[in-house]
Parts: C-alpha cells; sequence; structure tokens
C-alpha cells in the first residue's frame, strides 16, 4: 500500500462536535445554574459550527488514510446532518427543560449522532462506514430510550436496539462475504474488481449483496426490516423522534447511495429487481397501514416507510441523474418532516397530546401551527407548491428514464393513497370543534425554527435550482469512478 | 404586453398573501379586497381575448419563458420552464375564468364565518385555474392542475353544506372528500403518462411546443391516451367517472359551485385537447370511437339523471355531466368544426352553469331548502330572479340566439361529419331530455300557483344580480354574436395535429 494520507484535520468538523460534545456534559455537571434549555443553545451551537467548518472542503478531494473521503459529497452531507443536528437540537430545547432529565447527555448523543452520519457519508470503506453507523444507531438507541420512566420509551428503544444488533450483524457478515469474494473493502476498488469479469455466477457475491441490503434496509427502515420503526417512534421522546425520523434516514441513504454507486454499480442489473421490488413493497405497506392510525407518532411513523419506499425508488433508478435527484428528494423531504414533527413537537408541549383526535380545532386555537402542519403535510404527500411536488416529479421521472415506470406508477399511487390520510389530520385541525376557545402561548423560539422549516419547503418547491446545482456537484463525485470504467448506464 | 399572463397567476397569488396581513375581523376589508383583485383578473382576462390576434396563423400570443430548471440531470437547455403563451383555445378559457371569478367574488359577499381564509384558498384556486389555461410547459401545467385540485378540499369541507335525504345525509366532508380522491386519482394517470411521454420524447424538457414536435410510435400514442383521457376526463366529468361531480357540486358553497363546474371541469377537456390530442394525435384517432361512446352516454345520462332530481342543485350537477358530454362528443369528433364546437361549448356552458348554480344559491338562501316541489309561483315574488333562471335554462337547453344553441349546433354538426350518426341522434335527443327538465322546473317552482309559504320571499340581492347580469351579457354575447369566439377558437383548432 502507498504511503497513507494522514491528514489529521480533514476531521476538524468532527473533533468540534466531538469536544462540544464533551464539553456539554461537563457544563451541564458543574454549572448548576445553567438551565437545560440554555444547555440546548450551546449545543446548537456547536452543530453549528461543526456545518460552518465543514465548508472548508468545498471543491476539494482528497482523502483520510483511503478511509475517509473528503469532496464534495462529504460537504454536501456534513452540512446537512450539521443542520438537522442543529435544528432537531433547537426543536427539542423546550421539551427537554419540560420533560426529560439529564439534558448533557441529551445534547452530546444528538452531536455524536451527527459525527457517525458524518462518518456514514464519509467514509470510503466499508469497516469505517460500519463504525460511522453503530456510532450512530447506538447513539440513537439511547436517545431513545431517554425518557426512563415511560415504559414505551424503554420497549421501543429495546427494540431498536435488538433489532438494530441484528440488522448490524447481518450487515457485518455481508460485509465480510463481499471481501471473501472482492478482496477489498474499499468501495473503489470492489467496484473496479466488479467491473470486469461478472460473467460467472458467484453465491456468495450475491448472498453478501443481498445481506448487505438487508442490514442497510433494517436502517433505514425498508419493508419487510421495518418493524422497529412504529414501537421506536411512538416510545421516543418527540423529539428524538424527529431526529430519528430525518437524520437515520439520510444517513443511511447517503450510505446506500454512496456504496452502490461506487461499489456495486457495475451488478446494477443483478440487484435492480430486487431493490424495486423492495421499494413497491415499502411503500404499498407504510401507506396503506398508515391509513388506520390514530396516534400521530405512529402515523408519521408508517409515513416515513412510505417515504423509504420513495427514496428507494433512487436507488432501484441508480444512475448519475436519479443520485441526484434523490439527494434532492432527501433533502426536500428531511426539511418538510423536521417541519411536521416541530408542529408535533410544539403542540406536545402546549398539550401533552398525541393522538390525532386531539388535534381537533387547532386552526382556531394556533393557525400558524395548523397552517405550517397542513404544509409540511401537503408536501410529504406531493402536492405542488411545496417542496415534495418537485422533489418527487424530478425522482419519478429519473425512475421513468431508467424503464422503471411501473415502478414510478405504484409510488405515484402511493404518493396519492397517503394523501388521504394526511387529509384527515387537516381535517381534524381545520374542521373539528377545540376543547377551548383560547389560544396557545406562542413559543417564540420554536415557532422562528417553524417558520425557517416551511420557508424551506416553499424554497425547494418553488424555486429548486440552487439546491439542485449544489445537489448535482456532491453527487457527481461518487460517479465519477464508475465513469471512468465506463460502467455507468445502460448495458 | 407578456406580463399579462404573469400577472394573471401572480396577482391571485399575491392577493391571499394580502388577504394574510389583514387581520381576519375587518371582514369588509377583506371583500372589498377580493373584489378589486376579481375585478382587476377579469379586465386583464378580458384584454387578453380581445388583444389576441387570431389573424396570421396559430401561434402562441403573449409568450413569456422564464427558466425554472435546467441542465440538471436528464433535463437539457430550457428543462423546465415557466413558459406561458395563449392561442385561440386558451384565449376564450381565460375570458371565461375572468367572468366566472368576477361573478363568484360577488356571490361570496355574504360569507360571514372566516371569509378571510375562504378568499385566500378561492385566489389559490383561480391561480391554478388561470395557470392551467396558460402554461405551455407541461410541468407546469400539471403543477398548476393541482393547485387548482387542492384547495376544493377545504372550501367544501368547511364552507359547504350537508344534504339531508331523509333516510340518508350526504355530509359535506364526503362531497369534498369523494370529490378530491377522485380527481387525485385522475392525476396519478396523468403523473404516469407524464413521465411515459417525456422519456419517449427525449428532448430533456417539459416544454409544450418541443413535445408537440417530437415522435411518438404509435403503440405509444394508443397506449398512453387513454391515461391523458382517462385522468383528464375524471376532472371533466366523463362517465362514468363523473360521480363525484354532482355530490361535489351540491356539497360546495355557491361561488365554489360557479368555479367548479364552471371553470374546473373545463380544465379537464382542455387538458384532453391541449395535452391528449396535442401531443397524442394518432392515439385520440384511435380511441376516438370510445371517448364519442362514453361523452354521448354521459349527455344522456346526465340528462336523464336531471330529470329525476327534485333538489335544484343536483339537477344542476347532473345537468353538468350531461353538457360535458357534449363536449366530449365535440372532442371525439376529430374535426374541425365538433372541436371548435367542444371549445364554445366549454365557455357556454362555464357561464350558464356559473349563473345556474348562482341563482340555486340565491334562493337557497333565503328558503333554506332546494326542493323544488316544495316551490310554486317563485315568479311573483322573485321576478328577476326567474328571469335570469329562465334565460339560463333556455341556454341550457339550446334555444337559439343563446351561448348554448351556438356550441351544441357546433358539436352536432361535427359529430354528424365525423359519420358518427347514432352519437349525433343521441345526443340530440339527450338536448330534448335537456329542455324537457328545465321547463319542467320552470313550471313547477317558478310559474303556476303560488305557495304562500314563500309569501315573506325577497328579490335577489344587487350584488348577486350584478353578478348574473354580468354572465348573462356573456351568454346572449356569445349566443348573438359569436364570431369573436369562433375566429379566435378555429384558427387554432385547424392547426392542431390530426384534426380532420
Amino acid at each position: 500500500m502507498d504511503d497513507l494520507n494522514l491528514q489529521w484535520s480533514l476531521l476538524a468538523p468532527e473533533y468540534i462536535l466531538v469536544g462540544w460534545a464533551g464539553m456539554v456534559v461537563l457544563l451541564d455537571l458543574f454549572w448548576g445554574g445553567l438551565r437545560k434549555d440554555q444547555l440546548g443553545y450551546v449545543a446548537a451551537a456547536g452543530a453549528l459550527a461543526a456545518t460552518l467548518v465543514s465548508l472548508i472542503w468545498i471543491n476539494d478531494d482528497t482523502d483520510f488514510a483511503n478511509l475517509i473521503q473528503i469532496n464534495n459529497y462529504t460537504t454536501l452531507f456534513r452540512v446537512f446532518f450539521g443542520l438537522i443536528g442543529f435544528f432537531a437540537i433547537l426543536a427539542s430545547a423546550r421539551y427537554v427543560r419540560d420533560r426529560l432529565l439529564h439534558a448533557g447527555e441529551y445534547y452530546a448523543l444528538i452531536l455524536l449522532a451527527v459525527v457517525g452520519a458524518n462518518g456514514m457519508a464519509a467514509s470510503g470503506e466499508l469497516l469505517t462506514a460500519y463504525v460511522s453507523l453503530e456510532l450512530l444507531s447506538f447513539s440513537l438507541y439511547v436517545l431513545v430510550s431517554f425518557a426512563k420512566f415511560d415504559h414505551r420509551s424503554n420497549e421501543g428503544g429495546l427494540k431498536y436496539m435488538l433489532l438494530g444488533a441484528f440488522s448490524s450483524a447481518i450487515l457485518l457478515y455481508g460485509i465480510g462475504l463481499i471481501y471473501g469474494v472482492t478482496g477489498s473493502t474499499h468501495f473503489a476498488e470492489i467496484g473496479a474488481q466488479l467491473t470486469g469479469d461478472t460473467s460467472s455466477f458467484d453465491m456468495a457475491l450475491f448472498l453478501g449483496l443481498a445481506l448487505i441490503i438487508a442490514g442497510l434496509g433494517f436502517k433505514v427502515a425498508a419493508v419487510p426490516f421495518h418493524m422497529w420503526t412504529p414501537d421506536a417512534y411512538e416510545g421516543a421522546p418527540l423529539p428524538v423522534t424527529a431526529l430519528v425520523a430525518a437524520i437515520s434516514k439520510a444517513a443511511g441513504f447517503a450510505l446506500f447511495l454512496k456504496l452502490f454507486a461506487e461499489a456495486f454499480l457495475p451488478l446494477l442489473d443483478e440487484w435492480r429487481l430486487f431493490i424495486a421490488v423492495l421499494a413497491a413493497a415499502t411503500m404499498i405497506l407504510g401507506n396503506l397501514v398508515a391509513i388506520q392510525q390514530h396516534n400521530i407518532k405512529r402515523l408519521l411513523a408508517y409515513s416515513s416507510i412510505g417515504q423509504v419506499g420513495f427514496l428507494l425508488v433512487g436507488i432501484a433508478a441508480l444512475s448519475p441523474e436519479a443520485g441526484s435527484a434523490l439527494v434532492l428528494h432527501l433533502v426536500g423531504y428531511v426539511i418538510t418532516n423536521l417541519a411536521a414533527f416541530v408542529c408535533v413537537i410544539i403542540f406536545y408541549n402546549w398539550t401533552g397530546k398525541e393522538e390525532i383526535e386531539e388535534y381537533a380545532g387547532l386552526a382556531e386555537r394556533a393557525p400558524f401551527v395548523a397552517l405550517s402542519l397542513s404544509v409540511a403535510l401537503f408536501s410529504l404527500a406531493g402536492m405542488p407548491l411545496f417542496a415534495g411536488f418537485a422533489t418527487k416529479f424530478i425522482l419519478f421521472q429519473a425512475a421513468a428514464q431508467e424503464d422503471l415506470l411501473w415502478l414510478a406508477g405504484v409510488a405515484v399511487l402511493m404518493s396519492f393513497v397517503s394523501l388521504y390520510y394526511y387529509l384527515t389530520i387537516v381535517r381534524q385541525m381545520y374542521l373539528g370543534k377545540p376543547e377551548e376557545e383560547t389560544r396557545f402561548p406562542t413559543p417564540w423560539l420554536e415557532y422562528g425554527v417553524l417558520a425557517t422549516l416551511v420557508a424551506g419547503v416553499f424554497l425547494v418547491g418553488l424555486y429548486p435550482q440552487p439546491l439542485f446545482d449544489v445537489v448535482e456537484q456532491g453527487t457527481a463525485v461518487i460517479f465519477s469512478g464508475s465513469q471512468a470504467a465506463g460502467a455507468v448506464g445502460k448495458p | 404586453m407578456e406580463w399579462v399572463l404573469f400577472a394573471l397567476i401572480a396577482l391571485p397569488l399575491g392577493t391571499t398573501l394580502v388577504f394574510m396581513l389583514i387581520p381576519s375581523r375587518y371582514s369588509q376589508l377583506v371583500r372589498y379586497t377580493a373584489l378589486a383583485a376579481a375585478a382587476a383578473m377579469f379586465l386583464m382576462s378580458l384584454l387578453v381575448f380581445i388583444r389576441y390576434e387570431f389573424e396570421g396563423g396559430s401561434g402562441l400570443r403573449f409568450d413569456l419563458q422564464l427558466d425554472w430548471l435546467e441542465n440538471i440531470a436528464f433535463l437539457g437547455e430550457n428543462g423546465i420552464t415557466l413558459h406561458l403563451a395563449v392561442d385561440g383555445i386558451a384565449a376564450p378559457m381565460v375570458l371565461l375564468t375572468g367572468i366566472v371569478i368576477l361573478a363568484g367574488v360577488f356571490i361570496s359577499w355574504n360569507i360571514d364565518y372566516r371569509n378571510k381564509d375562504y378568499f385566500i384558498l378561492l385566489f389559490a384556486l383561480v391561480a391554478g385555474v388561470f395557470g392551467v389555461f396558460v402554461s405551455q410547459d407541461l410541468f407546469f401545467l400539471f403543477f398548476f392542475y393541482e393547485v387548482a385540485v387542492l384547495p376544493m378540499y377545504l372550501l367544501i369541507a368547511v364552507w359547504g353544506a350537508s344534504s339531508n335525504f331523509g333516510t340518508f345525509v350526504r355530509t359535506k366532508e364526503y362531497g369534498a372528500m369523494k370529490l378530491v380522491l377522485y380527481l387525485v386519482a385522475g392525476s396519478v394517470l396523468i403523473f404516469i403518462a407524464i413521465f411515459a411521454t417525456f422519456t419517449e420524447a427525449g428532448q430533456g424538457t417539459f416544454d409544450l411546443p418541443v413535445l408537440g414536435e417530437a415522435t411518438y410510435g404509435e403503440t405509444f400514442q394508443k397506449t398512453f391516451f387513454p391515461f391523458y383521457m382517462i385522468g383528464f376526463g375524471i376532472l371533466a366529468g366523463l362517465w362514468p367517472f363523473h360521480t363525484w361531480s354532482p355530490d361535489g357540486h351540491v356539497a360546495a358553497p355557491t361561488a365554489v359551485s360557479m368555479l367548479h363546474a364552471g371553470v374546473l371541469m373545463k380544465l379537464g377537456a382542455f387538458g384532453i385537447l391541449r395535452v391528449g390530442i396535442g401531443l397524442f394525435p394518432e392515439g385520440a384517432q384511435f380511441w376516438s370511437p370510445v371517448l364519442m361512446t362514453l361523452g354521448v352516454t354521459g349527455a344522456l345520462y346526465g340528462a336523464v339523471s336531471a330529470l329525476g332530481q327534485k333538489d335544484l342543485k343536483y339537477m344542476v350537477g347532473y345537468s353538468s355531466v350531461s353538457h360535458m358530454g357534449f363536449v366530449m362528443m365535440g372532442l371525439a369528433s376529430m374535426n374541425s368544426i365538433g372541436v371548435t364546437g367542444a371549445v364554445l361549448q366549454m365557455f357556454a356552458h362555464g357561464v350558464m352553469t356559473a349563473l345556474m348554480f348562482a341563482n340555486v344559491g340565491a334562493v337557497y338562501d333565503q328558503t333554506h331548502t332546494r326542493d323544488m316541489t316544495a316551490f310554486g309561483g317563485l315568479a311573483n315574488k322573485m321576478p328577476r330572479h326567474t328571469a335570469f333562471w329562465t334565460i339560463a335554462g333556455l341556454s341550457s337547453l339550446g334555444l337559439p340566439g343563446l351561448a348554448g344553441f351556438i356550441a351544441e349546433i357546433h358539436i352536432f354538426v361535427g359529430t354528424f361529419q365525423a359519420g358518427y350518426y347514432w352519437a349525433g341522434a343521441l345526443g340530440i335527443l339527450a338536448a330534448a331530455i335537456t329542455a324537457t327538465y328545465i321547463l319542467r322546473m320552470l313550471a313547477s317552482a317558478y310559474f303556476g300557483p303560488f305557495n304562500e309559504r314563500w309569501a315573506s320571499l325577497k328579490e335577489m340581492r344587487f350584488r348577486e344580480q350584478s353578478a348574473s347580469v354580468l354572465l348573462i351579457f356573456f351568454i346572449v354575447f356569445m349566443g348573438m354574436w359569436p364570431k369573436p369566439f369562433i375566429d379566435r377558437i378555429s384558427e387554432t383548432v385547424n392547426n392542431l395535429p390530426g384534426i380532420g
């Protein structure tokens, strides 16, 4: 092996995050006067600082010891994850103050989850990816069971951890098999190995591939590996649910896309149908089961499973076009989903309630929250003016370009199903009779976060060109290797 | 002048923002703002119609192209642009929208419950409608199409009215949900067809003129034309996918019924013409017998169903299904006269059905019933209202001199010319049934012995009368002097691909 590039400074955003996490814990420990929500603002500043520092490497393309790659793809996702952490922390400040113990650990774990997510997007190698994935997962296991006197939280956390550990084992076994066949754990080298002779049918290779898909499928909650999602979502403290929905999906797909674009693109024809069927099953099951939910967290959990199906369409249609369309949709989806969850958090802070029927008359009592939640839900359903329409349109068109018109058709049909259950929430808010007429007090911080996210939903929906330019530059990197090898596109 | 179409979309959208800034306690200010904006939209749409130069070919007028998304992924130069322009088919539709929204704001004057939110949704809907008519980009056409559909749910569910049939109740939520689910199901088909069209064309753009010049295989056209035909057809009340329409229209508040039956259903027919026939003429030719059959069935079925209604609004709702059936017949004839007739009918039906719903609303506001058997001799108390109703009804049954006649005569001639004698004959039968239910309704509810129960009825309010006069002006104008309409429409229709 050549001399390794050990340029430690490349990991500066991660140092900041880890250091900040330690600092937050110590502050919590030694500065009794600091309120729990104020501690949150400190932690949020850390996430923002890491985000800003990661901008240093725009248009750079380098790596750390061949393990971590710092390029536009990494920078894109570092910024993305940093901002997810930032908004998730701000949105949870009041919730933590009122309802949780151990604020220091809570914020520190969110920051560490961001580190894990960054690693997943940055890793150029299977084991580094695995370790980062575990860092993210372990942070989330603890966070899900953070309300330690709530048995639902404990149950959700336990389920999440057991199934997560199980899936990690599957993933590791898959990694082992792939290493055995190709002799490398580096994405690019695996890709180069597979580009050559693929005529011989290698059972170990495809078993390894299937196990990796299953393992990643668990992490992003694809059917039939989705069983942990509803319980974990329902049990977790609300801001954690928001975080899990955003960052575990985003990071999971960051890794999914990078791994499949760099390593497994040469075998496209072998796994395309497999992923396509997985995508179809995921969106059908997620959206149909969501119809019957009465608890808003469970509804959003099943709807997020459905959304994973839409995202998997982008993997099934894998091509440079579909890759950028996928990331565009991912960004739009995460912004929208965070906005929806911030509304739910605000409502929970006021009332402590999370049943859909308890949203009755919200439009009278808090018009801004009702309007924002409607915007977010309509965007999730893929309605125009909002992010969902533009990003879904482009993503599904990308699938149609790759001869997956049937899958695009199923996806559109399921978006239509999702509109039905989102409308039931909108109906409660606008048509239901509120228990009281009084307005809720205004939490300015949460309203500010919400307004920013809603503005993002409109921006992506009405003028996606700037974001799409950025995303395309980010994703171009991961397809460049295979393009050089001439393996891109249809056979 | 290029910006007039942009302004037509931006004005209603901008007005929604203005509404949001007005505190909801100033309901009178909200009303006057709505009126001012609607009047401005009406004048602009009139301007578009008058200044549209039909001579010198069928080209697009007021052409404006703004970049939205390009040189990204599978999109090439001008991949998706906000391309706005009108042709001879869109110009009358824009005018129609301008007329109906102005009348609709007059009719909405007496809405008191959260009227600010009501106008926000109504104007968002109108922005979508204008957008569909003037878009020359498939992406944005569909974008605005969905914008127009979405506000319907809340408009009906919040401000609508449930119908009690004694043994069962049709709630407004039911009507609203049914309408939205039907229409969105139609969009699914359109969505799929758009993906397929873009991929097959391989031009890297959604621009309709460019897509129109691309070549599509014959099998491809035959496969995907039905997607557009049924997808858009659902909104146009195409039989047998029309059942949302009477329920939805009855549940909706008056002005929303006017806009929906008057303008939104036209979006469906317009979509079939602009996208379906415009892109896939061979597919349209292949499927035209089916469209003709469905159209004439709808015309007959709607008329017979209207005959059986006691509820005035259901009668108008079914009559809309019937008249949209005529539009489908005109489109299916695939010849110049027939398609021109279809567009004329879209305009004529739009104006007269808006007038009908406005008048049903006016009488319902006072009597709180729409059961025509409970009325009797209302002409004694509401002479002007009766006159308006009569004119709308006579236009609907195709009396010469009014708008409906001009349109229907074109459609029937076109149908016969295309060789569908049976369909033409059945269509005329449907028109005859229309005469029966309209005249019977007028006889039982408005003329004949006066029912003393209604002794305290008053004439329609001034604003409702203004709206009716506005609508009647265009019914009579088109009936007496259809040339401005026919000139504009036929010039464009003759240049459509596949129109013989």
